[in-house]
């Protein structure tokens, strides 16, 4: 079981009723609102966080990335890595991940993660996103070619990581006639790779055509049953079983010393007045284009106010009941980990600790208390469900770099 | 207008399948559409067809025509319709454009500037605003698009129905789709078509909403300025899709600018 620490970076400092006034809180609200002095100390109090989360025994930190809006201040995953690279010494650096299609030169992507894998002594495991809706529109990027970009900047990337330069790429959105980074990754012959998703079936599709670890962000038990039937179809389809290896999961768990402290701590995980990426049209979350055509019709009527939002709306006490939301000391939240670890069997799990505006102290309190208490009894249950990492399973990189592989036979004979 | 007969098809243009709605006799007017997609009959086309041969393609990846996945640019969709043009045989036509039309329809003028009678672009995209910005389509809502595209609400409501379907949404959505694939950026302009103009030596007319909130007005001047024989008429009360809101002050202006027969 490889375990996580995780926090979206929450700008907890901005001024809520600006938001409130104005109507969104993601992509258009304005920056006049944030804060550099706040901002300042806001980094600075979670590089502590992930430092303490190293002291305590964590096996990985999660970083990911978005843009213009007060719920994530990380603008760049990578600077993050970059740090951490250098100031931590054990943990694992998980980016969950770059948004592959938001970036104009793949190339700079591939050179900065291969340093970041070298300074941190081949720590990275570098996951990939297609960055969210609103990304696109904040970066001025298409939203109508996103997973054609995705696709094949992540074609690019693994091929300066892993083939000899110089040499030519003329794909359809990138093309580069001199690819020969001077930077390429220590660990061979590629860092790891993990897809995180909430929502795409394409994404799990491909996740399972490539091997790649799929991590479902925060999905109810159900949902995330579904996606480890879908992804445990195509891995057959493709040759081999899925299995704990190729599963991660993250949730929304804050631990405290008292269950009370620690339900009103977590209230602040719907902090964003409820909307995990912050209030805003939601033609700014789906832009034309970036959604699954299948799913058109379900959001524009979402979109024009007809219904309500397709990835779903919950109150605190729903999600709380559903184990999406958990609190608690740790034998509490201990209990409840455990079953999900027993119905869904991920190989990763990331708790995403602290959001908007609990403390620092009770931010620390929460890691050292899943470091030291959390971890450790979730580390005996994996151990007693077989409940594998891909480092422990030693599982193949990606899918051409196996040699288990058993195609369906039906898939063959057609 | 009842009683304008009109004919739906296919056409094969280059390997894509255009629809094409036609009605009318007379000179060949070609009507090109806005970005957010056609109905199938409105009032100003009943109202050429009643002098003209009225031809209203279909976009590519637009209403009723399929989306070729390759195209990257509007001047893609102008070689389209110029494909389409003689694949019906026709030459010497009028070019009629509305908005996103207008600029398909300067950009088709610009290609062959001996193929053409008339140019009539109305709120024209295709120039950037030397004021102002034309209004993005990616961050604004459906029907707040849509809306802002008349100075009348009233007038809205009478084309698409005070409440749109969500067949209309779901139309839009795939309109806004196809206009993102080919004029994301620049967002819907060429930064050499004003440059391209002067060599159409066809009279034009450029109208304008005067209440013209997507494409502004600073626009119009540019076109007037960049083609060799234009001039300029503002609509009063009306905005960026004169063609719904005030279909017969436009269709007059089009027939005393193209002439009847």
């Amino acid at each position: 079981m490889h375990l996580m620490y995780f926090t979206e970076q929450p700008m907890s400092a901005y001024p809520e009723q600006a938001g409130r006034d104005f109507g969104a809180t993601a992509l258009m609200l304005s920056n006049k609102h944030f804060d550099p002095v706040e901002g300042s100390r806001l980094y600075n109090n979670y590089i502590e966080q992930y430092m303490l989360a190293e002291e305590v025994g964590v096996d990985g930190i999660m970083l990911n990335e978005h843009h213009n809006a007060p719920f994530c201040m990380q603008a760049k995953a990578n600077i993050f890595a970059a740090v951490l690279a250098g100031m931590t010494k054990k943990v694992k650096i998980v980016m969950l991940g770059n948004p592959l299609p938001l970036a104009e030169n793949p190339i700079r992507l591939a050179e900065e993660l291969a340093m970041i894998d070298m300074i941190s002594k081949g720590r990275l495991v570098s996951g990939f996103v297609r960055g969210g809706g609103q990304e696109q529109l904040a970066t001025g990027v298409n939203p109508a070619f996103n997973r054609e970009r995705f696709e094949e900047a992540h074609e690019l990337i693994v091929k300066a990581w892993t083939q000899e330069g110089p040499f030519r790429f003329e794909g359809t959105h990138y093309q580069h006639r001199v690819v020969n980074p001077w930077a390429v990754p220590l660990q061979k012959p590629y860092p790891r790779v993990w897809i995180p998703g909430v929502i795409s079936k394409e994404t799990i599709i491909w996740a399972a055509q490539q091997r790649y670890p799929y991590i479902a962000l925060n999905t109810s038990i159900e949902q995330t049953k579904k996606i480890w039937e879908l992804y445990d179809s195509v891995a057959a389809d493709v040759g081999y079983v899925g299995g704990p290896e190729n599963r991660g999961y993250l949730i929304q768990v804050h631990v405290s010393d008292n269950e009370e402290k620690a339900i009103e701590n977590a209230r602040q995980f719907r902090w964003m007045q409820g909307e995990f990426t912050g209030l805003a049209h939601p033609v700014w979350s789906t832009p034309s284009g970036y959604g699954s055509p299948s799913a058109r019709r379900t959001f524009v009527e979402f979109a024009s106010g007809r219904a309500s939002n397709p990835r779903g709306e919950t109150s605190f006490e729903q999600q709380m009941a559903d184990l999406r939301i958990i609190a608690g000391t740790p034998k509490t939240v201990v209990a409840k980990l455990k079953r999900i670890l027993e119905e869904t069997r991920p190989g990763i799990l990331a708790l995403w600790g602290n959001d908007g505006r609990v403390s620092q102290a009770d931010s620390l309190t929460c890691i050292k208390l899943i470091g030291q208490e959390v971890f450790p009894a979730i580390r005996e249950i994996a151990k007693s469900l077989d409940l594998k990492s891909p480092f422990e399973a030693n599982a193949p990189v990606g899918i051409k770099y196996s040699t288990d592989l058993k195609p369906r036979k039906a898939a063959a004979a057609e | 207008m009842a009683g304008v007969n009109w004919t739906d098809s296919t056409i094969e243009a280059g390997g894509t399948k255009l629809h094409l709605q036609r009605a009318g006799k007379g000179r060949p007017v070609v009507v090109l559409h806005h970005e957010t997609g056609t109905l199938d009959r409105l009032p100003f086309y009943d109202a050429l067809a009643a002098h003209y041969d009225v031809l209203v393609p279909h976009h590519p990846g637009y209403s009723r025509s399929e989306r070729p996945t390759w195209m990257r640019s509007v001047r893609d969709i102008a070689v389209m319709h110029r494909g389409l043009l003689s694949e019906l045989k026709l030459k010497n036509v009028a070019l009629l454009g509305l908005g996103f039309g207008g600029w398909i329809a300067a950009e088709m003028a610009s290609m062959a500037p001996d193929d053409l009678s008339h140019l009539v672009l109305v709120g024209a995209m295709g120039i950037k605003p030397p004021e102002g910005d034309i209004l993005d389509l990616a961050i604004t809502g459906y029907v707040d698009y849509a809306r802002a595209g008349f100075h009348d609400q009233k007038a809205f409501d009478r084309v698409y129905g005070a409440e749109p379907s969500i067949d209309q949404l779901e139309m839009w959505d795939i309109c806004r789709e196809m206009s993102f694939r080919i004029a994301w950026k620049p967002y819907m302009y060429s930064q050499t078509l004003p440059h391209l103009l002067g060599a159409v030596r066809a009279p034009a007319l450029v109208v304008w909403g005067d209440d013209d909130k997507v494409v502004p007005q600073s626009v119009a001047k540019r076109y007037v300025e960049a083609l060799p024989n234009a001039r300029l008429e503002i609509v009063k009360a009306a905005g960026h899709c004169v063609d719904m809101e005030q279909p017969e002050t436009l269709a007059k202006l089009v027939t005393n600018f193209i002439g009847r027969e």
